[in-house]
């Protein structure tokens, strides 16, 4: 047996969720004394599920600290990612890429403010900005500006944003992807498939034809007719992807005000969650369908 | 200041250049034959010492077995990686090579593994930048392909720390040759960055904002450029030859060599020409000769420039843009002086390409550029800020062979990663992680990166154990791997195994190695200049001794030169260069008076009305010399 093939992703079989294990801390940083042991325990790696459940609920987390070198304390909203009176790059905190930007775990995003904070940042986080920096520094520079990075990637775009947040509401959604149907036929296993009800025999019957297409195009034959029908159906599902996004759009504003209001119970969360999670398996379902059409037509 | 030299470094296929940011202007520093561009051939002259550059392409053709040229096509590959290189290029490797070794290459009856003939051009330009300086420059950008993958930039870099440089950041080229391009443009836009070099191919799509260079598509190969054009010609040649003359030349490096010279001239020429005449004395007296048209020409090199193609528009399709959106087009490498490239490019993009810049020295003054950022910025650079991305996604082998993508390619480096790892059977201490490189779903069709051992796991039940596995791209590109348990916060110890590359350790050995040698040569270098010395002044001597002056000097005088002159001689047979050097300055000291006498005679003829070239001065002794100065240290 080789030994990758007992690695298992613990993230997949959904093992150990909310370990309230600390961040590596990094070395040698002159640490505040005075500093508040919630904040400490804050530093819960993120990509476990169960970071902000309660931050939703509550006021984003009120961090002072001190710059590890000027020692000027500030007081933000978010991270200290940079020191504003030196500029020195402080040292890693775990947040969540929302916290990171200063923003609310809201899914509405202006995406041009977002762009300008990301090129904001870069111009003080960025390892070639900081190349004469202390090595310290510089470990620092690279770990910041690669979590502002991964942030920006995942904020920017509205489904990994959407996916984000569900994640850190601890609700993980089915695996999709080419690579999970892969694995799921190399290993035999069944992979759970969501077919959305309403397009159950659109599905059924496109499967048909593709499954036509591959056998026609298999002899060297081409069948016009049969072509322009999957073609068709390649435009109504492309219209569904749409109307599906802007579903999701609406369920962002639903959440948005929740978020807004404050006081929304945690029912009230999880509706909104799952309503969202539906939708996004529906449109992965659908976006996968469309790839499958366009790489039988091109084959 | 020393942070003030850190040199921008294009280590190309064909071509290697080194710049610097003069000013407010990057400049390309000449080698000692005066010229920007060093070839990247390395050879072995006959006394084993390397000669790179000019020096060594006249070993190409006359000692091809000590040469060696396109070495950047073997940076980070192994053997199985090579078949079709070995086909074409004339690579010798060394035959007690082990699989999974990384390649050594045999020059003359020495082996040198990729990177070590790498360092050895950068050392060559690294000397170039202390000759320009006048002291030592320990720290550089070297400028890698956008598509090179994380075993060829790890080779990259190890080169570099061989030739006893720094590598401060390995910059993308396209990405390099914006900053050159921007640096006076200092616009917004879409800007498309064409790269066609000797060896490798990249498509790079920047978004340019007030300063900031962000990448946000690029694409590419790395087994694509002028080269494969070189070798489609030397091909035909090879069998007009065979079928006319019947000689088959194919296994003869002597005249492989002398046809690949001819035809990178053809091929240079019918960028300007209708047509080029191929003329090439073959061993034996034969003759091959023979007319290429731009339309044959441009017809033989289409599915070599056609490749180019596809990266193209999967690079504009990653960027999520249509070719329309591209505001200019920029073309860097010395391919794409091709018209038949420039047409291409117009066809894909839409517009007219840009060309204002020396494609062949555009990428080493945008490394100049990085340099200057690096080294705090200066006015001409501030605000510029280059954000690049990875060009192929990182993934791990999961369950079945499947390669699951962690960091997806085009993504903004520094990017990172976590996973979470546990076992499967109680008690497990190891956990084996196979990182992957490449957008195909099965592991075996991706590029192997690396074989992690993660050592140390505490013995507990099967899948209790949480081991958070941190990737993480560094501005460089290349991976970094970090492990800790979490239910016991011990920090895994992780084994790298490099799939093609060199350990820690095998470096450090090379840079030894390279010191003993620069030791060696400088030693060598010296007793050539000594001896050099040694024959002036010995020289001067035979002269002075004919002269009038000779005359009037004692006889004690005439006895103590003798002397010296003897002991020079018997010195200057010896290896010492520090006792010839000795003798030398005697004699000079010796013989100061018989100088002077010399002088006052000339003067003196010269009052009388001769002219002062007839008197014979012959050399003197500290006359200068035709060998370069002595290295820094």
């Amino acid at each position: 047996m080789r030994l990758w093939n007992v690695i298992l992703r613990l993230s997949r079989i959904g093992v150990g969720a909310g370990d309230p294990l600390a961040q590596p801390v990094p070395r040698n940083i002159p640490r505040d004394p005075l500093r508040p042991v919630h904040a400490e325990k804050r530093n819960e790696n993120l990509t476990t599920k169960s970071v902000l459940t309660t931050v939703a609920a509550q006021p984003l987390p009120q961090d002072s600290r001190s710059c590890w070198s000027c020692g000027s304390v500030f007081e933000t909203t978010r991270a200290a990612l940079f020191c504003k009176s030196c500029g020195k790059v402080q040292p890693p905190v775990a947040v969540d890429y929302f916290t990171f930007f200063g923003l609310p775990p809201k899914l509405n995003v202006d995406a041009p403010s977002l762009e300008k904070s990301f090129y904001e940042l870069s111009r003080r986080l960025h390892p070639d900005l900081n190349a004469r920096a202390g090595s310290q520094e510089q470990e620092w520079s690279l770990e910041q500006s690669s979590l502002l990075n991964d942030a920006y990637r995942t904020l920017r775009d509205p489904i990994k944003r959407t996916e984000y947040l569900l994640h850190l509401e601890g609700v993980e959604l089915e695996e999709q992807s080419k690579s999970a149907t892969e694995q799921a036929r190399a290993t035999g296993a069944m992979k759970k498939q969501i077919v959305p009800p309403d397009v159950l025999e659109e599905v059924f019957e496109l499967n048909m034809q593709l499954e036509e297409l591959r056998m026609s195009k298999k002899m060297g034959e081409e069948d016009p007719a049969l072509i322009a029908e999957i073609g068709k159906q390649k435009l109504s599902l492309e219209a569904k992807h749409e109307s599906l996004l802007q579903e999701l759009q609406a369920d962002w504003k639903e959440w948005d005000s929740l978020i807004d209001s404050a006081q929304a119970s945690s029912e009230e969360r999880g509706q909104a969650t799952s309503r969202m999670v539906d939708v996004l398996n529906r449109r992965n379902y659908i976006r996968n369908l469309v790839r499958d059409v366009n790489a039988a037509l091109e084959e | 200041m020393a942070s003030d030299r850190i040199v921008g470094i294009d280590l190309g296929t064909t071509n290697s250049l080194v710049a610097f940011m003069q000013g407010e202007t990057p400049v390309v520093i000449p080698g000692d034959d005066g010229l920007n561009l060093l070839p990247s051939v390395v050879a072995l002259d006959a006394n084993n010492h390397p000669v790179v550059g000019n020096a060594a392409r006249n070993s190409l053709i006359e000692t091809p077995e000590r040469a060696v040229y396109s070495i950047k096509r073997l940076m980070g590959r192994g053997v199985e990686d090579i078949q079709e290189e070995l086909k074409l290029f004339p690579f010798r490797l060394a035959e007690d090579l082990q699989p999974g070794e990384v390649l050594r290459i045999k020059l003359g009856n020495k082996t040198f593994t990729p990177p070590e003939i790498s360092a050895l051009i950068l050392r060559q330009l690294k000397r170039s930048a202390e000759r320009f300086f006048g002291g030592p420059v320990t720290k550089a950008v070297i400028t890698v392909p956008a598509y090179f993958n994380d075993a060829q930039r790890q080779a990259t870099k190890d080169a570099g720390r061989i030739a006893g440089l720094e590598v401060l950041r390995l910059v993308n080229e396209p990405t390099a040759a914006s900053l050159a391009y921007g640096l006076d443009k200092k616009q917004n836009g879409i800007v498309a960055v064409y790269d066609l070099g000797g060896g490798t191919f990249d498509i790079s799509i920047l978004k340019l904002h007030d300063g900031i260079f962000e990448v946000i598509a690029t694409n590419g190969d790395t087994h694509l450029g002028g080269d494969d054009i070189d070798n489609l010609l030397i091909t035909i040649a090879l069998d007009d030859i065979r079928g006319d003359l019947n000689l088959d030349l194919r296994r003869n490096a002597e005249a492989v060599q002398a046809i690949r010279k001819a035809v990178i001239e053809a091929k240079i020429a019918l960028s300007s020409q209708p047509s080029v005449k191929l003329d090439i004395e073959l061993p034996g007296g034969y003759r091959y000769q023979r007319e290429i048209t731009r339309d044959q020409y441009e017809q033989l090199i289409q599915p070599v420039i056609d490749r180019t193609v596809g990266p193209c528009k999967q690079a504009i399709k990653d960027a999520n843009l249509k070719p329309e959106q591209i505001d200019e087009v920029v073309l860097v490498g010395g391919s794409t002086r091709i018209p038949k490239v420039r047409a291409l490019v117009k066809d894909l993009f839409h517009r007219e390409p840009h060309t204002d810049l020396n494609p062949d020295e555009v990428v080493a003054l945008g490394a100049a550029v990085q340099a200057n950022i690096l080294g705090g910025g200066s006015e001409a650079t501030e605000n510029m800020l280059l954000l690049d991305v990875t060009p192929l996604s990182l993934g791990i082998e999961v369950a079945g062979g499947v390669t699951d993508k962690i960091i997806l390619r085009n993504s903004t480096i520094p990017a990172s990663a976590t996973q979470f790892y546990t076992t499967q059977i109680d008690g497990q201490t190891n956990v084996a992680i196979h990182v992957l490189q490449g957008e195909r779903e099965l592991a075996k069709d991706c590029r192997s990166l690396a074989r992690f051992d993660l050592k140390g796991v505490p013995p507990m039940a099967a899948g209790i154990p949480r081991v958070e596995v941190k990737f993480l791209i560094d501005a460089n590109g290349i991976l970094h791997v970090s492990a800790r348990e979490q239910r016991s916060g011990k920090e895994a110890d992780i084994q790298v195994q490099p799939s093609y590359g060199l350990t820690d350790e095998q470096v450090e050995g090379m840079i030894l190695d390279s010191f003993d040698n620069a030791e060696e040569d400088f030693r060598q270098r010296q007793l050539i200049e000594a001896r050099a010395e040694t024959a002036t002044i010995l020289a001067a001597l035979e002269k002075g001794k004919k002269s009038a002056a000779w005359g009037q000097l004692t006889t004690d005088e005439k006895k103590q030169i003798a002397k010296m002159e003897k002991s020079l001689a018997a010195v200057n047979a010896e290896d010492d260069y520090h006792a010839i050097r000795k003798a030398i300055d005697a004699l000079n000291q010796g013989t100061m008076r018989l100088a002077e006498l010399m002088m006052d005679t000339a003067v003196s003829s010269a009052l009388k009305g001769k002219n002062m070239d007839e008197t014979d001065l012959g050399e003197g002794p500290t006359a200068p010399h035709p060998m370069a100065k002595a290295e820094f240290e």
